[in-house]
């Protein structure tokens, strides 16, 4: 039963008959899990709250970030260094104060994910890495509930609903991860802030449409958006007769090894590797070195060490034939993941003398030069 | 000739172009043909065996080519070949 608060709250809804005063009361008994409160997580929990889904489950264990600003709106500048999971209650609680939310304020894990998946009826996935993906997935499957799947990168999304009944699963489509440092993450590659708008209300509309029993639900189907192109595409999606979900041998692994990510990363020889500070002091003594920046050039125009040479690292290969390998090298990149596989590429083709800047340009912030802006 | 739509993560690996026309009556002949102007893509498509990476698909117009005949699926003029990698943002 709807209260008069609610009949006066959703009464765009209950006039259509579509949705109607059943398909509101559809909506308040529905239970919703988002896991993840960033790009994604922030329009989902937005619309969702305002629509009156009765239940809804929030994941996140991070913490609001100036960074996360450019997309994520369902937190704001007072928010910053708040948990992004109280955040976004606040801003749905004023939203809609008549739904229930639950927090849950962990790293969803092989060892938890069925005791906090259990109770939802719908997932939706808003995760930002592929082993996280795989545990969604597989949890979906082995409790028969629908993931409501987005994902996106720089000026691209793919939306889809996974684990339906009948329908695919997410390893139908992909049955492994790429090797880590294959595919660039957000955090590395960019994201267009809007995109996870677009993308995320793609998701809360499938959702919507779940609780509803209306229209035509996104399974079987890969919707593809292209932002720069404005196009959606769309690709069929097959049960695959080979999978595990098909084969009936999902089970929650450890995801982590699954997709190559070691327990402790490795410390790289010391030898690799040389702190900002030791760069500043051989700049300083005028030591003959060569500073190579391999990020991108739109990454270089936002701040650079003065010394250095932009050679993207997609285009270093080519480039290894102009640089002497008789010379010192330092190679930086935003963090040191990218420069570190430049490092490689150079010492593959007999380089002796090649180091990696330990954190990049944005610990030679921290360290040496807080002018240099960090992004 | 068919079109090839690279993805955004790709795209780096193609001189930045987001379509590319190539001949070839098969999926297969058009890749290779694609490869051969990219050499930087093969390891991003292939792994050391030769074989299509299992977090890449390959679809001719809406149709994954697992279901059709594979690198042996035949393509037509004006066909569109569409490479779909697997991507994990969203959370960030």
């Amino acid at each position: 039963m709807l209260t008069q608060e609610e009949v006066s709250r959703y009464s765009r809804h209950l006039i259509m008959p579509e949705v109607g005063v059943a398909g509101q009361e559809k909506l308040k008994a529905a239970k919703v899990l988002l896991i993840g409160t960033g790009g994604l997580g922030a329009p989902v929990a937005m619309y969702l709250a305002a629509a009156g889904v009765g239940t809804i489950g929030l994941v996140d264990f991070d913490v609001v970030d100036v960074s996360n600003l450019q997309r994520q709106v369902i937190h704001g500048t007072k928010d910053i260094g708040k948990k992004k999971i109280d955040s976004a209650e606040e801003t749905m609680r004023d939203i809609n104060p008549l739904i229930k939310m639950i927090k849950h304020e962990v790293a969803l894990s092989s060892a938890n994910a069925l005791e906090i998946l259990k109770d939802y009826d719908i997932i939706a996935d808003g995760t930002d890495n592929f082993p996280t993906r795989f545990l969604i997935n597989d949890a979906c499957v082995l409790l028969n509930k629908p993931n409501v799947y987005a994902s996106i990168f720089r000026f691209e999304g793919q939306a889809t609903i996974f684990a339906a009944e009948g329908g695919p699963c997410y390893r139908c489509l992909y049955p492994e991860p790429p090797p880590p440092g294959l595919v660039p993450s957000c955090a590395e590659g960019g994201v267009l802030g809007i995109l996870p708008g677009v993308v995320g209300l793609l998701q809360a509309t499938e959702v919507v449409k779940l609780i509803l029993g209306a229209g035509e639900p996104l399974i079987g189907r890969l919707l593809l958006y292209d932002a720069l192109a404005m196009k959606f595409r769309e690709l069929k999606l097959r049960k695959n007769p080979e999978c595990l979900c098909a084969t009936g041998q999902v089970k929650l692994i450890d995801y982590e090894q699954f997709c190559g990510i070691p327990k402790q990363p490795e410390p790289p020889p010391m030898s690799a590797e040389i702190s900002p500070k030791e760069v500043k002091a051989l700049i300083d003594a005028k030591e003959n070195f060569v500073l190579i920046d391999v990020r991108e050039p739109h990454e270089f125009q936002i701040g650079r060490i003065p010394t250095s040479t932009l050679i993207p690292l997609g285009d270093l290969p080519k480039k290894v034939a102009e640089l002497d390998p008789a010379a010192n090298y330092v190679l930086h990149c935003k963090m040191g993941g990218r420069s570190a596989k430049g490092c490689d590429v150079l010492r593959q083709a007999g380089f002796k003398n090649v180091r990696n800047m330990t954190g990049g340009i944005s610990a030679w912030s921290d360290q040496v030069d807080p002018s240099v802006p960090k992004y | 000739m068919a079109k090839i739509l690279i993805p955004t993560p790709l795209r780096q690996y193609a001189e930045k172009n987001n379509s590319v026309e190539v001949s070839g009556s098969t999926v297969g002949e058009a890749l290779a043909n694609l490869t051969t102007q990219f050499p930087d893509l093969r390891k991003n498509l292939y792994n050391d065996e030769g074989k299509l990476r299992s977090f890449v698909n390959v679809y001719v117009n809406d149709e994954d080519i697992r279901y059709l005949q594979k690198d042996a699926t035949a393509i037509a003029d004006g066909d569109t070949i569409s490479i779909v990698p697997s991507i994990a943002g969203g959370r960030c």
